[in-house]
């Protein structure tokens, strides 16, 4: 009845979408990438706005900015927006990330003219009114109230602070703290829109069942008349808080698993050792076959999943193995993924395990992109990034190129055990002492609504 | 907006449909058996999602894991997921792997058993039971999943207890319930195979006959107990659950008219008119205009059988009390009732639901995803390219009926959770019926 493992068929073809470049004479760059098969049309609007230059004693501001421009124009308050954008059939999206301000929306061809126009007024004539701006800022402080009791929100939180120097913008909350968000306001709002926001600083992508004439018409009729230079982001420095390990408890008193992160700062997104970086976490914690997964999950069943990784950002973001462990287990988990570090910068990977990566990494690349937002989120990307324009024409070769060695090299100069930075957040009375025995130094506890003491 | 669609049946019963796409060379291939939580016998809840690890532990040719393995050095994508009413398994690959997906969930749809053992039963018990305490008891309102169903169904309802499992019902599970189960459930006649994307369609037939073909038929599928309740719960039920949580959130349920009914596009459009996006009804009145809410939004379970839940789920502000964002979310409710939708209302519903619908058809397994949802839940793929005609031709006065009928007093479940009153114990207050098991 049954048949033998069939083999693979004829590889079809497959190339990314073609995008074509230019500029209008205000500066404001476009991007567009024609995706005919579905009528449907991806827009992102991409401002150098991102919360990494919001500044020391702003914290909080790019993303309360971001958010508010979709709360009103000049022309329409927030209700009237909305229900502008919403009966085009389309809800656009607002917001902030360490290295970008996004304004994006997804429309049906017919539309597309009509959402660019609410669009362009959104990124260019946001309105911020008093009442919005303390709307959000109410919001923002609800969500970090809600956080105090949220172990995943609450790790990923507390780490940054543990592993970055309190110099680095990186060792705050990208949203701000309680206390930077209650000192903002929308004149600050409306400062930092002029600051940033300007045709030098945005760009202009558009994906989907649209021509390039198409969108050269609507970008210059919508955006041709909008002048201002803007300044761009400054550079972020990303200085690690503590040369040695050190193992950082947050109290959760009685819970059931202990939330937990170990890692330090790992690199900026344009270094040279990028692909044999992300073919060695695939192997390491990036994958659901990679080596911490199968050994904390189906080996040893301490977790539902662990998972390691690189957050790539100008400037070094973490490296972080993550990971929810039954509380009895915290010690032996922690043990076990120092053990897995050590092991990828002992001895080279096998064959089969660099083979599974890089054919899993460069084989799914087409799946990734199936949809017209995918598309335009890499493109974004890669314009954030400063990524050259045949990027991803020349991505699955450059990951199948990685060897052996290569995967070796990178985890001995890019994974630093003696920095490591262990949190978790659990039951205290329970996990102190099984991890002070692991001799990474004496623990650290601090509650969860505890200010922000460095 | 027309997919393509070829659906036959093999003669062991297995339901195929084709929908072929040849934009980008990938394929997905869908699965979904007819079983899930409801058809778990009594203390053996979270059974269904428990055999849904066991499949990826191998099968007669397949060792554990190695399903995953071998679809991620394909370079494709992979996983499983269980639900009240049916368990799916999906792979999207590279379309040149298209068989070697079909040959891995044919392995373990023939001849799973083989490969099962005591240590892989217990390890995925472990890792379960870690699961439940990631989603549900270490997540602030993570308990809701299992209260709002327990609150909504009578004790002895198919859909009343919980999907994920009691750590006690976890530990009774034994190999021989893993045998029995597949037995009966993973069988070619209680299941729906998709294939959507990049693929020859002889081909593709042959590689079905090929690998599911001699698969027997089963026994048959027990019959579910009566699923049939009342119209409506008959009352207002209200569970109030003192917990971890630093502000208030409301659940707020009604019984609405089972998944793919007329009825149901009309409650359907009734949810997103209350709860969807930011233009609509309760985000204007509770989030932007009276700042009682930081969160809301309303939408319906899709249950097939029986009834269907419709919920409206909200979050306070800091400040405000669970009695003052329920009695916010109520006055939304009866204005609605009271004064009917507007036109307007349902025109912008419907241009959301149109690129929504559009968007959804992007990717190979989505597209396999919604055919699998239509063959398994109502017995015809061919629906899901009626769905946007369905909606469109729903009327804003049927809307109206539908809020007339089913909001009301007469109809409601509040699930409302409260932050912990310093000293006081953890529990739940008024409850009476339920709670998690």
């Amino acid at each position: 009845m049954s048949h033998p493992r069939p083999p693979a068929g004829t590889p079809g073809p497959y190339e990314f979408p073609h995008a074509t470049r230019f500029a209008l004479t205000n500066g404001l760059r476009v991007i567009v990438a024609p995706m005919r098969r579905l009528p449907l049309v991806s827009v992102i609007a991409l401002v150098d706005a991102g919360a990494a230059g919001d500044g020391a004693g702003r914290e909080g501001l790019a993303m309360l900015a971001a958010a508010g421009l979709a709360e009103g124009t000049v022309d329409r308050d927030g209700p009237a927006l909305v229900e502008a954008f919403e009966r085009l059939g389309t809800a656009v999206d607002s917001g902030a990330e360490w290295d970008d301000a996004t304004v994006q929306l997804t429309v049906t061809p017919a539309r597309f003219d009509d959402a660019m126009a609410l669009l362009a007024e959104v990124v260019q004539a946001p309105r911020f009114a008093e009442a919005d701006v303390e709307r959000l800022k109410a919001e923002r402080l609800a969500e970090l109230l809600q956080q105090q009791v949220e172990p995943r929100g609450l790790a990923d939180e507390r780490f940054a602070r543990v592993v970055y120097a309190s110099s680095s913008r990186y060792a705050r909350a990208a949203g701000g703290s309680p206390a930077n968000v209650r000192a903002l306001d929308a004149s600050q709002a409306r400062a930092w829109h002029a600051l940033r926001y300007g045709s030098t600083t945005t760009t202009l992508i558009v994906t989907g069942d649209v021509t390039v004439e198409q969108v050269q018409s609507v970008a210059e009729r919508r955006f041709g008349a909008w002048s201002r230079v803007a300044e761009p982001a400054p550079a972020v420095r990303a200085e690690m808080r503590a040369t040695g390990r050190a193992v950082h408890i947050v109290a959760k008193a009685d819970a059931p698993q202990s939330e937990l992160r170990v890692g330090h700062v790992g690199l900026p997104r344009g270094h040279r050792d990028y692909f044999q970086v992300v073919v060695m976490n695939a192997i390491l914690g990036g994958l659901f076959s990679s080596r911490i997964n199968l050994n904390l999950r189906e080996e040893h069943a301490y977790t539902y999943g662990a998972h390691s990784g690189f957050d790539w950002r100008r400037a070094a973001g973490p490296f972080v193995v993550e990971t929810a462990v039954k509380t009895e287990v915290t010690d032996a988990a922690v043990r076990e993924i120092l053990l897995e570090i050590d092991r990828i910068r002992d001895a080279e990977v096998s064959a089969d395990e660099l083979d599974l990566a890089t054919k899993y990494l460069a084989g799914v690349f087409p799946i990734r992109y199936e949809t017209t937002r995918a598309v335009a989120s890499a493109l974004a990307l890669a314009t954030v990034y400063g990524l050259p324009d045949d990027y991803f024409s020349t991505y699955r070769n450059q990951i199948a190129s990685v060897t052996r060695g290569e995967v070796l090299a990178a985890a001995r100069a890019h994974l630093h055990p003696e920095a490591l930075q262990v949190l978790a957040v659990g039951d205290a009375t329970a996990i102190t002492e099984p991890l002070a025995a692991l001799d990474l130094g004496t623990p650290s506890v601090t509650a969860a609504d505890e200010g922000e003491t460095a | 907006m027309h997919l393509p669609l070829e659906s036959y049946r093999l003669p062991n019963g297995l339901l195929v449909t084709l929908s072929e796409d040849h934009s980008a060379p990938v394929v997905a291939v869908n699965l979904w058996y007819h079983v899930g939580s409801a058809n778990e016998r009594p203390g053996r809840t979270g059974f269904a999602h428990l055999f849904e690890h066991m499949l990826f532990q191998g099968s007669e040719h397949v060792a554990a894991n190695e399903h995953f393995e071998l679809v991620q050095r394909a370079g494709g994508t992979l996983n499983g997921s269980t639900w009240l009413e049916r368990t799916n398994y999906f792979e999207t690959v590279p379309s040149h792997h298209l068989e070697l997906a079909l040959w891995l969930e044919a392995d373990r749809m023939g001849a799973l058993l083989p490969a099962m053992t005591q240590e892989k039963l217990d390890t995925q018990r472990d890792v379960v039971k870690n699961e439940r305490r990631w989603s549900v008891d270490n997540q602030p309102y993570g308990t809701w999943w299992e209260r709002l169903p327990a609150l909504c169904f009578p004790p002895e309802h198919p859909f009343h207890h919980s999907l994920i499992g009691s750590m006690d019902d976890l530990n009774a599970a034994s190999l021989e319930d893993v045998a029995e189960f597949f037995r009966t459930y993973y069988t070619p006649d209680n299941a729906v195979l998709t294939i959507a994307g990049d693929f020859d369609p002889p081909a593709a037939r042959g590689f079905v006959e090929k690998h599911f073909g001699k698969i027997p038929r089963g026994s048959g599928r027990p019959a579910l107990p009566p699923m049939e309740v009342p119209r409506t719960f008959g009352g207002w039920k209200r569970e109030v659950v003192n917990d971890d949580v630093m502000v208030p959130r409301l659940f707020l349920a009604f019984r609405a008219p089972a998944f793919g009914t007329t009825a149901h596009y009309a409650g359907s459009i009734c949810a997103a008119v209350l709860g969807q996006r930011r233009g609509c009804r309760l985000y204007r009145a509770l989030v932007r205009e009276r700042e009682v809410a930081s969160d809301v939004s309303a939408f319906t379970w899709d249950l097939a059988k029986g009834a269907d839940l419709f919920v409206v789920d909200a979050t306070a502000r800091p400040g405000t009390d669970g009695a003052t964002l329920e009695a916010a979310v109520v006055a939304e409710v009866d204005r609605l009732r009271m004064e009917g939708v507007r036109a307007d209302e349902v025109e912008r519903v419907l241009a959301l639901i149109e690129t929504d619908f559009v968007s959804a058809m992007q990717t190979a397994g989505d597209r396999a995803d919604a055919i699998s949802k239509f063959a398994t839940l109502l017995g015809d793929s061919g629906l899901v390219n009626e769905q946007l005609d369905r909606y469109r031709k729903v009327m804003a006065a049927e809307v109206s009926a539908f809020a007339r009928d089913y909001l009301g007093e007469d109809n409601r479940v509040s699930l409302i959770y409260e932050r912990t009153a310093e000293g006081t114990a953890e529990g739940t207050a008024e409850g009476t019926a339920g709670g998690a098991r």
